[in-house]
């Protein structure tokens, strides 16, 4: 256990390094609504929000639910001169089951159903432990890790500006119907953006580490004064 | 670690690497230089090292290679009533040709950017960014540069766009008589290409950006508070 505002520059102890330029601070636990950035390039490195931990958990159960509502509806359909076409989302993944392009299948699936569902799921079985105020899980802290390593790989909303640029190329073509997962992927959007709004990853470490769970010893006590309501 | 936005590379700055130190990319924490892997949240620790460049330039390679099938193969192959008007297999670049030739200006400038420029862009800032990482600059330098880094990190998944364009319109225009269009090989390289892009900048340590700065004066340990440390 360490005191706020002490450090030790031989061990580390009660430093935060910013990630993108190195430049070393003094860690420090911020009241909700604060932002820390890094002195140097500005990156922030903090900025916890009130009642974040619940917003999260809810967001990604919309999230869960919207893209099991996407993967089940149909899509879009379109129809010309009597010819018509219906196609799911996995249909869309389908469309490269043929010969070399068989990989791409599994890809697109993963990085547009896959990997959003798994990162829900890692941040719930994260901070649903968190939220009730009990230890976190054993693997928390890998959940979490792996849940941010993945990240940039979960493109639902690059899917969905995908799809208009595919509407805008087919409408000349024939006339086109949005079915109720294109709507569900269109909300997914928001729900990762407002996600996103939410998320401080350094409150959550902090988080992680107060409740209880397995630490390396290094948690933050609060110097002066004893009992504050941490955020 | 307060609220210092304002005093933004001002005077020099004791960084982990020059306390002898490891910062833990992944949740912030410190660490002494022997240690290998963060305690907290079980990342790898690595220290600022122009050798991890050789990374970038693997990935880099592997998508400029990729990226050069994308651009001679098809990338989608469109037929309108059974081959009679027309059927046609367009590259990237024929697919903008015909698109201006239909005068949609707007998406074919749209493809374009996305598909053409974007990744060569890419290509090009991270190539940059790794020649010049770990070099001596000045702050200027080093903030036009992390802002370099930033937006490709941030650009590289949307170029993930074309293909899923491609798996839309295949899996949407299946009119039989009418019209169908199906994906090309182009595809695959392309989404290959880009995912391999994204590893290149994903393997750059922007750490190093910021190792070439000069070492003028007296280090500050301090946080926040320090605005010229001369």
């Amino acid at each position: 256990m360490d005191h706020e505002g002490t450090y030790d520059l031989r061990t580390g102890r009660g430093l935060i390094a910013c990630p993108r330029c190195d430049a070393l601070h003094v860690e420090k636990e911020l009241t909700a609504g604060e932002t820390a950035r890094c002195v140097r390039c500005g990156t922030v490195l903090a900025n916890p929000r009130s009642g974040a931990f619940v917003q999260l958990i809810a967001l990604a159960f919309t999230s869960m639910v919207l893209m099991l509502g996407a993967v089940f509806f149909p899509f879009l359909e379109i129809s010309r001169m009597g010819f018509g076409n219906a196609t799911s989302l996995f249909g869309v993944a389908l469309a490269f089951a043929e010969g070399i392009l068989l990989p791409l299948v599994l890809a697109v699936l993963i990085m547009i159903v896959g990997l959003p569902v798994l990162r829900s799921f890692l941040l719930l079985y994260t901070l649903v432990p968190l939220a009730q105020g009990r230890p976190a899980h054993r693997h928390a802290a890998t959940a979490f890790r792996i849940s941010e390593h993945l990240r940039p790989w979960s493109m639902a909303e690059i899917f969905v500006i995908g799809t208009s640029v595919a509407l805008v190329k087919v409408a000349g073509l024939a006339s086109v119907h949005l079915g109720p997962a294109f709507w569900a992927f269109c909300a997914l959007i928001f729900v990762n953006l407002a996600s996103r709004g939410f998320m401080c990853q350094a409150t959550i470490w902090d988080a992680i580490e107060d409740s209880g769970g397995k630490t390396d010893g290094r948690e933050l006590v609060e110097a002066p004064k004893p009992e504050t309501v941490r955020s | 670690m307060s609220g210092a936005s304002d005093l933004r590379g001002s005077g020099p700055v004791l960084t982990a690497h020059r306390a002898g130190l490891l910062g833990c990319h992944s949740c912030g924490r410190v660490w002494p230089a022997e240690q290998k892997t963060c305690a907290r949240c079980g990342e790898h620790l690595s220290p600022p090292d122009r050798r991890k460049l050789q990374y970038v330039w693997a990935w880099l390679c592997a998508g400029i290679i990729t990226y050069i099938p994308a651009n001679i193969f098809p990338m989608m192959s469109t037929q309108t009533f059974a081959g009679l008007q027309g059927s046609s297999e367009a590259t990237i670049l024929e697919g903008v040709v015909e698109l201006i030739h239909h005068g949609s200006y707007d998406i074919a400038a749209v493809v374009f950017v996305a598909s053409i420029i974007v990744p060569i862009a890419k290509f090009v800032a991270i190539s940059w960014l790794a020649l010049v990482a770990g070099k001596p600059a000045t702050a200027e330098q080093a903030h036009t540069r992390l802002k370099v880094y930033e937006v490709v990190e941030f650009i590289g998944r949307w170029s993930m766009i074309d293909v899923f364009v491609v798996a839309i319109l295949s899996a949407l225009v299946q009119l039989g008589f009418v019209a169908s269009i199906h994906p090309g090989p182009a595809a695959v390289s392309f989404a290959l290409s880009v995912a391999f892009t994204m590893l290149s900048a994903q393997s750059f340590d922007p750490r190093l950006i910021w190792r070439g700065l000069p070492l003028r004066s007296r280090e500050n340990k301090n946080d926040g508070q320090e605005s010229q440390a001369e």
